[in-house]
């Protein structure tokens, strides 16, 4: 009778029974987990990743042997992960703001193209897409031999996509320093000149021409800097271009035809998602906010850059970055392609030969669930200061 | 008026006056059209060369094509295929009759719409599922037991989205309860879990269906391979409904609620009968959305070694006596599955717009 009367009473005990229904149910599956484990022979725990791997990547950013342990093969796989995830963000945003802004504009034909690119990538699956790229465009292309050439240097074949790599030489050092110090001295001068117009904009006082002009001048000194130490130093790398010997290519290097299709898929798919979202950030900010930056007197790139973007990106900064953890969580189909990611080397090949199937695939998803809390706490301390200056 | 006249008067006129307006209208604009247009010539002829032209569409053999375009012997060939997968030819029937009886129920709610009991429709929603299993999987009633590796092709396909969604939706209900829930842990928990799931791809899911999860049964249970890839997609597509459904409870005024518990209805009876049918109304639309996703990702359990649609396309296409239609077969594995959430996408438009004309005499102030 007090449980039926008293809520909060109640409250505490649906809570209780609920918690220990849940470590009831943990302690049940980890107890059959261990006796299973034990039968099976095998041991628990984190030791395998000492072990020697024993077999080989096909491509790595870092030094990576056959002797090397399961450790270091996770790392080969979370960074060749990092590189098709910062890949695909890079693109697909490009593309994305490009496809986005094209089906806002008064071209009849931009405006179509884009709309009928956004229907149709975005109704068939990301896997059909890189089978697509992958099976029915880069592997059925000649082979070294008859590789297809764009100005003798750059090779595609089936083997991938050979490109020329830079190599220091003796002007090196004099270029870094020279060119490091003028680009420091030159985002300064903007990053001065913005506080300056943003203090303006904020006083109601009119931005002077003359800011852009110094803007101006300052991007033609880089240049011309630039012109001068080609002239009077001599190029700062050496071209180490790929040449086809007897039977296979040397110098330059040669980026892998599964990279080169999971990078184009993953982008040519989320930069149709990105469009969406770009579109709808700018139709969100109301038809006035420009007419009355115009009537105030701000030349149309000042209007763009104060009163239209910054009201667009805040409504495309959250679903934008929605997508990419969307993109860094689809890159693991690699492994249908046999790219060397995480999920496909460590969850599959690492997987196979050790049989610590929990233990792997716990690793495997908390790589993913930390990279997608950190990024959306960031998102929510994002919207918080939002609203907080919207009040 | 005066336009419509203007053009009947003076066709070339306007229609110089619409290119200027929609191509031309300054320098850039002329240079932008121009590339597009460039673009076009040069990529849609030979498209077209090698989809129609030059494509073959009769004969028996890889042998008949010669020609430079399409082979699409290649997909007629495989097209029981890739329906049914390897499902027995004679039991086919089988599945024929699972989706007639789903289009018969569906026609029948059209006609006559309000005519139909809702005890009618309560029953088939509540036996379909084991009218269908019984239909697919067999064992009673004479019919022959085939087994689920046997399936696979669109059919497959189909089978894991639908169960997936289907199977999620009241624990999705109950998770996103108990995301608003007043009970501190309970809160806590839904949260958790939903986050875990939402936060790693679907793949990792599989493989913890294929390699992870035989390790948590005890000895002697063994569950089949396509039923434990359904209750790990089945958890991870709840964390999504959740939060969809999460929206629409937010999207119900407080008032709702208050009103309800003045009225002396409990917890459950204020769900149930007060917010539940409004927030669920509410997100069908997000449903729909969550559904198409759900759809195209099921593509993905190929890679643990079951045969949906797109993996039957590859298998036929590494087939060694078809060798060379890969891209036949993506394209048309590609227009089937655009059909189908491109279908979607538009009747979840549609109901956002119908939803929007709705609530739009109740926001005014009467």
């Amino acid at each position: 009778m007090l449980i039926k009367q008293n809520a909060n009473l109640r409250a505490w005990l649906y809570q209780a029974l609920f918690i220990i229904g849940v470590i009831g149910t943990c302690w049940l599956l980890t107890d059959t987990l261990l006796e299973n484990l034990a039968r099976q022979g095998i041991v628990t725990g984190l030791d395998f990743l000492d072990n020697n791997a024993g077999f080989g990547v096909i491509f790595s950013l870092i030094d990576y042997s056959e002797s090397d342990s399961y450790g270091r093969v996770f790392f080969v796989g979370l960074f060749n992960t990092l590189l098709v995830a910062g890949l695909g963000i890079l693109f697909s945003t490009i593309l994305g703001f490009i496809l986005g802004i094209a089906r806002l504009s008064h071209n009849f034909l931009a405006r179509n193209i884009a709309s009928a690119y956004i229907g149709l990538f975005r109704n068939v699956p990301l896997l059909l897409h890189l089978f697509f790229w992958y099976f029915a465009v880069l592997q059925p292309l000649p082979g070294p031999r008859q590789s297809l050439e764009f100005m003798d240097t750059f090779f595609l074949n089936n083997r991938g996509l050979y490109v020329p790599t830079l190599i220091d030489n003796a002007n090196t050092t004099i270029w870094q320093y020279t060119i490091g110090i003028s680009f420091a001295a030159v985002i300064l001068l903007f990053l001065i000149s913005a506080s300056k117009n943003t203090r303006k904009i904020k006083n109601n006082e009119k931005i002077s021409k003359k800011s852009h002009a110094k803007k101006a001048t300052s991007l033609l000194a880089l240049t011309f800097v630039g012109i001068l130490l080609s002239l009077f130093v001599g190029n700062p790398y050496d071209l180490d271009t790929p040449i086809f010997g007897r039977f296979n290519f040397s110098g330059g290097t040669v980026i892998i035809p599964e990279l080169i299709a999971l990078v184009l898929a993953l982008s040519l798919y989320t930069a149709a998602y990105i469009a969406e979202i770009v579109r709808a950030g700018i139709e969100s900010v109301p038809k006035g906010q420009k007419e009355a930056a115009n009537s105030l007197g701000l030349s149309t790139s000042d209007s763009l850059r104060f009163v239209i973007i910054p009201q667009a990106l805040r409504l495309i900064i959250p679903p934008l970055t929605n997508q990419y953890l969307n993109l860094t969580k689809n890159s693991s189909l690699a492994a249908a392609i046999a790219y060397p990611d995480l999920v496909s080397i460590f969850a599959g090949t690492v997987l196979n030969q050790t049989g610590q199937a929990v233990e792997i695939i716990g690793i495997t998803m908390l790589v993913y669930l930390s990279i997608s809390v950190t990024i959306s706490l960031i998102m929510s301390l994002y919207e918080k200061k939002n609203r907080w200056n919207q009040q | 008026m005066s336009t419509a006249v203007n053009r009947a008067i003076n066709p070339i006129k306007s229609s110089f006056h619409w290119a200027h307006r929609n191509l031309f209208r300054s320098p850039i604009d002329s240079v932008i059209t121009l590339t597009l247009c460039a673009f076009i010539t040069w990529f849609i002829p030979p498209l077209f060369d090698w989809f129609i032209l030059q494509a073959t569409f009769t004969g028996e053999g890889n042998e008949q094509c010669v020609n430079d375009g399409a082979c699409w012997i290649f997909v007629r060939e495989f097209l029981p295929q890739f329906i049914f997968g390897f499902y027995p030819e004679e039991s086919r029937w089988r599945l024929v009759t699972a989706v007639i009886i789903v289009i018969a129920f569906i026609g029948i709610r059209i006609v006559f719409k309000k005519k139909v009991h809702k005890f009618f429709t309560l029953t088939l929603i509540v036996s379909y599922p084991i009218i269908a299993f019984i239909l697919l999987y067999g064992g009673v009633f004479g019919l022959a037991v085939i087994e689920t590796h046997q399936w696979g092709g669109l059919f497959l396909t189909l089978v894991i989205a639908t169960v997936g969604i289907a199977g999620a939706f009241p624990l999705g209900v109950a998770l996103a309860l108990g995301r608003q829930s007043n009970l501190p842990v309970i809160r806590a928990f839904c949260r958790l879990f939903i986050e875990l799931w939402r936060g790693v791809p679907l793949i990792t899911v599989l493989f913890m269906a294929s390699v992870m999860l035989p390790l948590f049964l005890p000895q002697g249970l063994d569950i089949d391979k396509l039923l434990r890839v359904l209750i790990c997609i089945m958890l991870f597509a709840s964390a999504y409904l959740a939060e969809v459904i999460r929206g629409g409870l937010q999207s119900i005024p407080s008032g709702q609620q208050e009103a309800a518990t003045a009225l002396g209805l409990n917890y459950w009876h204020t769900m149930r009968y007060v917010v539940l049918p409004q927030a669920l109304q509410n997100v069908i639309p997000g449903i729909v959305n969550t559904f198409i996703g759900l759809f195209k990702d099921t593509t993905l359990v190929l890679i643990v070694g079951l045969f949906d649609f797109l993996g039957i396309v590859q298998a036929a296409a590494t087939n060694p006596q078809w060798l060379g239609h890969a891209i036949e077969g993506y394209i048309f594995a590609a227009f089937i599955f655009w059909c189908f959430c491109f279908s979607m996408s538009r009747f979840s438009l549609r109901l956002e717009q119908r939803s929007h004309l709705k609530e739009k005499p109740m926001t005014q102030p009467s």
